[in-house]
């Protein structure tokens, strides 16, 4: 399984911000190695946020998002305690999910 | 040759002739062609300072964090040990919370000053069995692969986020060490001349857009310090502060030198210390 | 480096004249050190770690040579300039541009043999187009409408980036010719870069 995602959510407010950071090597199959062999395409196609048990985020990624991707986004109706839980699955059909809640 | 050398210096005749002695510092004048350059500059430096501070805020070093988090509860190596079970770095066994900035220090256990990749090497050969040389061959992290030991270095540096650096200068041999740190960072040698402090002993200077800190004074050492390890987003790539010291003496051209060596400790000692007293605030990112 | 330029006498008059400093032995020490923790890698080769004279009288002085010995040394280094043997000092100011903007060559992930750059740069504003300059010497901005009407200017500039030592014994600027990191027909290209009225830097 991929390495994990580090998530973090907090409320200001009323408004809940939460970052993502994911650790995927990006890579969009035009990056030469020291021998000169193109690294083959390694990429996050899509990811899917879900909070306190609804999807809120459905994402098309691809290879213009660069190594260690960082998302964030801000939202209402969410409250402390919600869980967040984001997903996603690469072109290799590898995927991750991890969770964590609303500090 | 040397009749023409021993006649100048008994008639201690400055060289006169053709060439007007050149003044050492520029003409006044050029100041104000290079106005609107310099203001450029400063625009430039608030962008990336913005762009630094928003990064800081989600910074991927995080996820290195992570991994070497996992590295130092595991027990690993050919002893089946753990490094938060034997591991030292000042503080007591295992014990992280506010090491990394009292790094480099004396080491009786190992007669030595170490900063703190050069400990927790230390560590993973001596109480985990790793040998040293296996760790030496790949230290530093590229696009495709990062080692162990800096994740673990990422670990520990995360653990002295919003401390003071507070390295032991009034301890003997610290002391020694930053002062042979000193001197090696006032060597000029190799085909260019340079020292380190050709391009870090004096205020206010960049090379092409790098501002390049003076790190003999306390706020130059801290920008210095500050953003190691840290995350280079040219690359996606984990360095370390140990990295960084290799990758200046190679544009200084010089030979490279050995990794965890008393050289690196001894200016590692010198550019810390002077940055004393001052916040760190944990891994960094730089572009 | 090879070419240990101190004769007997100045040495002598050196050592007479520089105070015994408790910071010998911390010097002593740093010197210990690195020839004991550096190791060769590329084309960095460890006697690139020796000074030769000139940096062990900088080193020794803070870069700051009492003034006879260091007059007497800069002379010296002026004498070892040579000069292109067809007269002509200036080149070809597009090509000086290019050569001023790389930094290549010298370092141990180089390969050796390749043109080396003039890495001015890193170092000097020169043309306003690029804003990409660095601080640690002076502008060469509108260097002609400056120091065009001095005398023998394109002589002074040709041994400055020869051998920037020549002009100031400690000086931050690398020998360029003297090491042989560029040749006659590449400081020709630099002077012009300078001195043509065409080049941009006096645009």
């Amino acid at each position: 399984m991929a390495d994990p995602m580090k998530i973090r959510a907090t409320m200001k407010g009323d408004v809940a911000e939460i970052r993502i950071l994911m650790a995927h090597p990006m890579e969009t199959g035009q990056r030469k190695d020291a021998a000169g062999n193109a690294v083959p395409p390694h990429f996050i196609q899509t990811m899917t946020v879900e909070v306190g048990g609804k999807k809120v985020v459905e994402g098309h990624v691809g290879t213009s998002v660069s190594r260690n991707p960082v998302f964030g986004f801000k939202m209402k109706g969410a409250k402390v305690g919600d869980k967040v839980v984001v997903n996603w699955v690469d072109n290799k059909g590898d995927k991750r999910t991890d969770e964590a809640a609303i500090a | 040759m040397k009749q023409n050398l021993i006649g100048a210096l008994c008639a201690i005749v400055i060289m006169g002739g053709a060439f007007a002695q050149t003044p050492k510092k520029p003409v006044a004048k050029p100041a104000a062609q290079t106005a609107p350059a310099v203001e450029a500059k400063d625009a430039a430096t608030i962008e990336f300072e913005k762009f630094r501070a928003e990064m800081e805020d989600s910074n991927p070093a995080e996820l290195f964090e992570m991994k070497g988090e996992e590295q130092w509860k595991t027990k690993r190596g050919p002893k089946n040990v753990a490094l938060a079970e034997s591991c030292d770095l000042g503080l007591g066994i295992g014990k992280v919370q506010g090491a990394y900035v009292k790094m480099p220090r004396y080491f009786a256990d190992a007669d030595a000053v170490m900063d703190a990749e050069r400990r927790i090497v230390w560590c993973m050969v001596e109480k985990q069995g790793f040998k040293f040389d296996d760790i030496a061959k790949k230290p530093f992290a590229n696009a495709n692969f990062t080692p162990d030991i800096t994740n673990l270095v990422t670990y520990v540096a995360s653990h002295s986020r919003n401390m003071k650096i507070a390295v032991p200068l009034k301890e003997p041999k610290v002391r020694e060490a930053w002062e042979i740190g000193k001197e090696i960072a006032a060597y000029r040698a190799g085909p260019y001349d340079f020292s380190c402090n050709t391009c870090h002993g004096t205020d206010g200077k960049r090379i092409r857009m790098q501002n390049l800190p003076n790190l003999s004074t306390p706020a130059g050492a801290m920008k210095g310090v500050q953003g190691w390890p840290g995350y280079r987003m040219t690359g996606g790539v984990m360095l370390t502060h140990q990295w960084r010291m290799g990758d200046c003496f190679r544009q200084q051209r010089f030979p490279e030198p050995k990794y965890a060596s008393d050289a690196v400790a001894y200016l590692l000692t010198y550019m810390i210390g002077n940055a004393n007293g001052q916040v760190y605030k944990g891994p960094g990112i730089k572009r | 480096m090879k070419n240990n330029i101190l004769p007997a006498a100045m040495a002598t008059l050196l050592l007479i004249a520089l105070p015994a400093a408790a910071e010998g032995d911390y010097r002593a020490k740093a010197i210990a050190v690195i020839k004991k923790d550096f190791q060769p890698r590329g084309q960095a080769s460890i006697d690139r770690l020796a000074e030769d004279g000139l940096q062990a009288v900088c080193n020794r002085t803070g870069n700051k040579p009492p003034e006879g010995v260091g007059k007497a040394m800069e002379a010296d280094q002026l004498a070892n300039v040579k000069y292109p043997a067809d007269g002509k000092l200036m080149g070809d100011w597009k090509a000086g541009e290019k050569l001023a903007q790389s930094g290549r060559g010298f370092t141990w992930s180089d390969k050796p043999g390749l043109p080396v750059g003039g890495n001015c740069y890193n170092c000097h504003q020169i043309s306003p187009k690029e804003t990409s300059f660095g601080t640690i010497g002076p502008s060469l901005y509108q260097f002609l409408k400056l120091r065009g009407t001095q005398p023998d200017i394109q002589k002074y500039v040709y041994s400055k980036i020869y051998n920037a030592k020549a002009y100031n014994l400690c000086s931050d600027m690398p020998r360029f010719g003297h090491i042989s990191a560029l040749g006659e027909k590449q400081i020709k290209d630099l002077v012009a870069l300078l001195l043509d009225p065409e080049s941009p830097a006096n645009k």
